[in-house]
């Protein structure tokens, strides 16, 4: 502790000249966010656990095998994967001290991808109450669309973040701030993929190979 | 008895701690007051002490069956067993308190001893042999007096509804009904299917077997046995809203003849509990006596479990028939309180 | 009430008849009139404290140097308020509790089942939630950046944002008195009878949301503490050397970050069935209350060990201090706290042992339970250790904290009865539950809090608490908890249900009557803590001990002045070993002068905090009564409020290092002018917080 610590690799902090304390207060900035993504990792464990011992509870009502439309769900997969890929090139961009209007670019594309992920998203749950399938038909649709619904949530929160920070990028330039929350939300961003990319498996996935349900 | 004697044990102790700072600062009167307290407490404790069993005969610890009777011989060896663990705290710490206090300049003091090997090993050794061996009998006993097993012998067969704030005694093999009333016979196994017609309840007869959960669309078992004749208290323990503190039931044992006598009374009864009854009977009321019907429709135990009989509770009052049943309808929070649709 | 009607949209489900003064007013029954006297004191205390504040001219005060303040310091003497006027309620329910049952045997009574069952509710959701919690999260949030040689917390307006949900919890809950009820389901909720079926009222909507705060707030409490302790530690302060209240501390940090989320999983599911209609805990159309049982204990176990660990490192500290000795097996107590938070997550089912799971399952969890016995055990072998070959003083702290041990290992006694299944099933809902949890929690968490109350108040207010009425408080809490809970395991071992309205077997009337003299016993005892703290503010000039250092205790934080400044430590400490402060005093280290001042960069006052915390109670009251512009309204507050604060680059304001500078000066003028005092004397006006250093 006494040394000056390690030194830091979250990519795009450029932080140079900064004194010491200041950046040990990045480093506990970005290891809280971690801390907080770990709670927020429980939720969603959770929310998984209770979707699976609902598998069955169906009332009756429709199962996986008529309501999930996997070829939705896949595009909804690419688009996610590819906004994760769009938030790289914006981790890059900070990094790489390119042009701010770069990085906003790509800040923007992400975003786009967020938003079309959200559309289709909603879509699909209209499509399904429009069906009658709705979240209190049965504890087996409660658990779907809660599951997939606080996935959503997030990805609507994260796409407003994205919104506040092309405004901070517009307006603050690209102070240690700045580049603290994109790098905090760039986490955040690819958490929310790897939470979708376990949705799609064991939600979609699930559902097209065991047509009859888990139990 | 003994969780007196412990009390007046540890009151006698808590003497000893205030005592202390008397000594230390001369704050005489206080402690002199606080220790008149004390022993006012400790001979009201002594008091109580032999009130007591007054109470703890109503519980476990006077068993009238075998699964009451195991469950307090276990209690006994982990009462014994945990002595060993408590026991030396509850020296060691006033005396040591007191040996090593500031005014005692007798007493050896070494500010930067902090460890020791052999101590270490004694305060984690032991008490993990004495968990390993309570480990023992737990894994045992557990077994042994799960609620599921069936005990020894052909059991009479009974099937129990959890309603608000009642229970409905179903016996299959009889057809016949009783409410809030469970006659068994003395000295033959008894096996408990349970389920809820509303939210979960828990039953316990203290005197006869522990307790186990009704769950709404769920089945649960309980084995029991009575030694002998007798009126056993039975009850739902688990909160379930304003008539909870009425859900008692008596357990009425009964020898051979008495309890045949019974079976026949019973037969004679004209009512019959059928889906209208039990919607009346499943909603949120508390009955002021025991009711009895001499016939039952088949299945509606496995009905109510697959969740395919209305419960009262959940029907508009109005929709529901007027019957001649003693209905004390008692106050509940009403449904339509304070909201919207 | 229903329909497109203007009242409807602005007041929701809201009517004249939630409120309890016209219901006492049309109904004049006791039951009615106590409702309306709490809901009454609640009002007159809010208006009385209004009034005082606005007459004193103190809101500027308030406003400006406490409610905005982001100082660790005083967001932990907040949260010790908050937690000290929800005592006090929960306390008088408790009283009231006890009177109902031992006034209720073979009769109703004066309060009716449906008050009854709210005052068991809210005195459990309080003490746990509005008590326990902000207690324990204040003080670790006023001790830990002084033990670990920090200027502040990791997340200064995280902090201050956690605290006002706490607070704005708490308000919910104060509302529930006077607008409406509270939920009737216990301090646990179990669906399905805190489902709309069989709880339509707003009740369990008020508990969902004030316990929405409170996990939310702990949560970030949680990170907050954690990352302060991994990453904000003076050099040299390595993880075995930190005191052991840090410990402690940063396993609750870690139990609270990993058991909040599934209660706020619990939580925020029961509300989407009450809601949107979903099925997750109801008991058609596949819902399953087992889900919710389960949730709520892999929450509600850590929890245990969340609000007792801290207690177990204020143990630690004042045992060490008042038998004047290095604690003993300091490492054994390191591995036994991380055994105790790896353990806690283990036994969750040991509260459900009868919801008819295999035989197999239930011996697992019972000897997992049994197993957390060792290292609860080890620590308190660890203890008996420390006053080995010491100079013991019996201070009130330390009183508490022997009390505790004998205290608390009686609880593990009735423990380990508890946690063997088949008995289990006998006592299991009986008061004998009742009885065990109350042994384990009051010593456990209530003795420690109070314990660290009184060791740090000298240190955060620099005067000393009136010892005489310590004593006397200490022993109103010692004899009241034996006399008000012995009597449950008697009465749960005879099978008496617990949460029950009325008794029917006269044989329980001698007990319940102890217990309800020893529930007055414990009322005095908090009275009683009340008066000592009015007699030593008023006695404040005699008690000084401004050099901060009145029990020659040995961590960092005793090594700054009495109040601390809101810097903390002029320089950061360097620190060699472990119980740094006794080792500086004893090389004649301790109270020199820094070489060289440096300017210091302090967070600015933030009233975000406040408006977070309290919109987001306002929003969850628009939710309890269905008034959705109440709702939108205050959390569009919420977000643009979080949104305009990450705009905000000018936060942080730099004091001088002339002001520390002259600061330090006169501190140590004062140290080098006190008289220093022996331990004999401690207790006395010689104090000066000046240690005499013998060995």
């Amino acid at each position: 502790m006494d040394s000056v610590g390690p030194q830091l690799r979250h990519a795009g902090l450029n932080l140079e000249d900064d004194p010491r304390e200041s950046r040990h207060q990045v480093e506990s900035d970005v290891f809280g966010f971690w801390i907080f993504l770990m709670s927020d990792a429980v939720i969603f464990a959770l929310l998984f656990a209770l979707y699976g011992t609902m598998l069955g509870a169906r009332a009756g009502g429709p199962g996986p095998a008529d309501e999930f439309k996997i070829g939705s769900a896949f595009v909804e997969t690419l688009i996610l994967l590819t906004s994760s890929f769009t938030f790289g090139m914006t981790s890059l961009c900070l990094k790489r001290d390119h042009k701010p209007q770069r990085l906003t670019l790509w800040l923007a594309l992400t975003l786009l991808l967020g938003l079309a992920f959200l559309g289709m998203e909603i879509h699909d749950f209209v499509t399904m109450v429009s069906h009658g399938a709705t979240a209190s038909r049965s504890a087996f649709l409660s658990g779907f669309f809660v599951l997939v619904g606080v996935h959503g949530l997030h990805v609507t929160f994260g796409s407003l973040w994205i919104l506040v920070m092309v405004a901070q990028v517009a307006t603050l330039g690209r102070d240690a701030k700045v580049k603290i929350n994109l790098i905090r939300l760039s986490l955040f961003w690819h958490f929310l993929d790897v939470i979708w990319v376990a949705i799609f498996s064991v939600v979609y996935l699930q559902g097209l190979i065991v047509p009859g349900g888990g139990s | 008895m003994q969780a007196s004697l412990v009390r007046v044990m540890l009151l006698q102790l808590i003497t000893v701690y205030l005592a202390h700072p008397d000594r230390l600062c001369g704050a005489s009167s206080i402690v002199n007051r606080v220790r008149s307290i004390l022993s006012g407490a400790i001979l009201t404790g002594a008091a109580l002490s032999l009130a007591g069993c007054g109470a703890l005969n109503r519980g476990f610890l006077f068993p009238a069956g075998p699964i009451a009777g195991a469950i307090r011989h276990e209690w006994i060896v982990v009462c014994f067993i945990m002595l060993f663990v408590i026991g030396p705290v509850l020296l060691l710490v006033p005396l040591v308190a007191w040996h090593y206090r500031l005014s005692n300049t007798r007493s050896a003091y070494r500010p930067q001893w902090g460890f020791s090997w052999s101590l270490e090993g004694l305060i984690w050794i032991p008490p993990s042999a004495i968990v390993v061996i309570l480990a023992a009998f737990l894994w045992r006993d557990t077994h042994r007096l799960d609620p599921y097993k069936r005990l020894p012998g052909h059991a009479l067969e009974i099937q129990a509804i959890a309603a608000d704030w009642k229970w409905i005694f179903i016996y299959p093999e009889q057809g016949i009904a009783s409410v809030n009333r469970l006659v068994i016979p003395a000295g033959r196994p008894v096996h408990l299917s349970l389920t809820s017609a509303t939210v979960m309840q828990s039953i316990l007869m203290p005197r006869l077997a522990g307790q186990i959960y009704a769950m709404a669309g769920m089945r649960t078992q309980l084995s029991l046995q009575a030694d002998r004749s007798g009126r056993f208290l039975g009850e739902n323990v688990q909160f379930n809203g304003m008539g909870f503190q009425n859900e008692k039931f008596a357990v009425d044992a009964m020898d051979g003849a008495e309890y045949a006598h019974w079976l026949a009374e019973m037969h004679a009864e004209p009512d019959r509990l059928g889906a209208t009854e039990y919607e009346t009977l499943t909603r949120r009321t508390t009955l002021p006596h025991p009711l009895a019907f001499g016939a039952v429709e088949p299945d509606l135990f496995d009905h109510v479990v697959m969740l395919a009989q209305k419960s009262g509770h959940a029907l508009e009052v109005e929709k529901l028939p007027a019957l001649p049943l003693p209905m004390a309808v008692s106050r509940d929070v009403p449904h339509d309180q304070g909201m919207p649709p | 009430m229903t329909g497109p009607t203007i009242t409807g949209f602005l007041l929701g489900s809201l009517s004249w008849g939630a409120l309890p003064f016209v219901r006492a007013w049309r109904e004049p029954n006791i039951s009615e009139i106590i409702g309306a006297g709490a809901g009454s004191i609640v009002v007159i205390g809010a208006v009385v404290t209004i009034a005082l504040i606005t007459w004193l001219q103190a809101w500027e005060y308030l406003w400006t140097q406490w409610f905005t303040s982001l100082d660790h310091k005083k967001i932990g003497i907040m949260y010790i308020v908050i937690a000290l006027v929800m005592l006090s309620r929960a306390l008088i329910e408790a009283v009231l509790i006890r009177s109902q049952q031992a006034a209720a045997i073979n009769g109703p009574g004066f309060v009716e089942p449906g008050h009854f069952a709210q005052l068991f509710s809210t005195h459990g959701s309080i003490m746990i939630f509005f008590m326990a919690m902000p207690f324990l999260t204040g003080m670790v949030n006023y001790v830990v950046p002084l033990q670990i040689g920090a200027r502040d917390m990791a997340f200064p307006y995280l902090n201050s944002v956690g605290l006002w949900l706490t607070a704005g919890g708490s308000g919910l809950m104060m509302a529930s008195l006077v607008v409406g009820e509270f939920s009737t389901g216990g301090w646990s909720g179990y669906p399905p009878y805190t489902e709309l079926n069989f709880s339509g009222g707003p009740g369990p909507d008020y508990w969902i949301w004030a316990i929405t705060l409170a996990s939310i707030g702990s949560t970030t409490a949680g990170i907050n503490i954690a990352c302060t302790i991994y990453k904000f530690r003076a050099p040299g302060m390595t993880f075995l050397r930190m005191p052991l209240f840090c410990w402690t501390a940063v396993c609750t940090a870690i139990l609270m970050i990993f058991a909040m989320p599934p209660l706020t999983v619990a939580t925020a599911l029961l509300a989407a069935d009450r809601y949107l209609g979903t099925h997750f805990f109801t008991d058609d159309l596949g819902g399953n209350m087992m889900n919710y049982v389960n949730l709520f204990w892999l929450f509600g176990h850590p929890e245990v060990y969340i609000v007792v660990l801290p207690s177990f490192g204020v143990y630690s500290e004042v045992v060490s201090a008042f038998s004047s000795k290095e604690l003993y097996g300091y490492k054994s107590l390191v591995i036994a706290t991380m055994a105790i938070g790896v353990l806690s997550f283990t036994v969750w089912l040991h509260h459900f042992f009868t919801m008819g799971q295999s035989a197999d399952i239930n011996a697992v969890f019972g000897i997992a339970t049994m197993a957390i016995a060792i290292p609860t055990g080890v620590k308190i072998y660890d203890w008996i250790f420390t006053m080995f070959r010491g100079e013991v003083r019996f201070t009130p702290p330390m009183v508490l904290s022997l009390a505790f041990m004998v205290t608390f290992v009686l609880g593990g006694f009735t423990g380990v009865i508890l946690a063997t299944p088949p008995l289990n099933y006998m006592v299991h809902n009986t008061l004998f539950v009742v009885a065990h949890f109350h042994n384990m929690l009051i010593p456990g968490t209530l003795y420690g809090l109070l314990a660290g109350y009184m060791y740090w108040f000298p240190k955060a207010f620099g005067f000393r608490l009136n010892e005489r009425l310590g004593w006397i408080s200490a022993g109103c809490w010692i004899t009241g908890f034996y006399l008000a809970f012995f009597p449950l395991y008697v009465l749960g071992a005879s099978g008496m249900a617990r949460r029950t309205h009325e008794v029917f077997d006269p044989a329980f009337r001698p007990w319940l009557y102890v217990a309800l003299f020893g529930a007055f016993v414990l009322f005095t005892a908090l009275v009683t803590l009340f008066v000592q703290l009015f007699v030593s503010i008023r006695d404040r000039h005699a008690n000084m001990v401004a050099v901060g250092d009145p029990w020659d205790a040995r961590g960092l934080e005793w090594s700054v002045a009495a109040p601390p400044p809101e810097w903390n430590f002029a320089v950061i400490p360097q620190v060699e070993s472990r119980d740094a402060f006794y080792w500086r005093k004893r090389n004649r280290e301790a109270y020199k002068p820094v070489d060289h001042y440096q300017d210091i960069e302090l967070p600015k006052p933030s009233a975000c905090g406040v408006i977070v915390g309290l919109s987001a109670a306002a929003c969850g009251f628009g939710l309890v009564w269905r008034i959705w512009w109440l709702v939108a309204l205050f959390g569009a507050v919420v977000v643009a409020t979080v949104i305009i604060r990450s705009f905000l680059r000018d936060v942080t304001r730099t004091i001088p290092a002339a002001e520390v500078e002259a600061f330090d000066r006169r501190w140590l003028a004062q140290a080098h002018y006190a008289k220093p005092v022996s331990r004999q004397r401690e207790m006395s006006r010689r104090n000066e917080g000046l240690a005499e250093w013998t060995a």
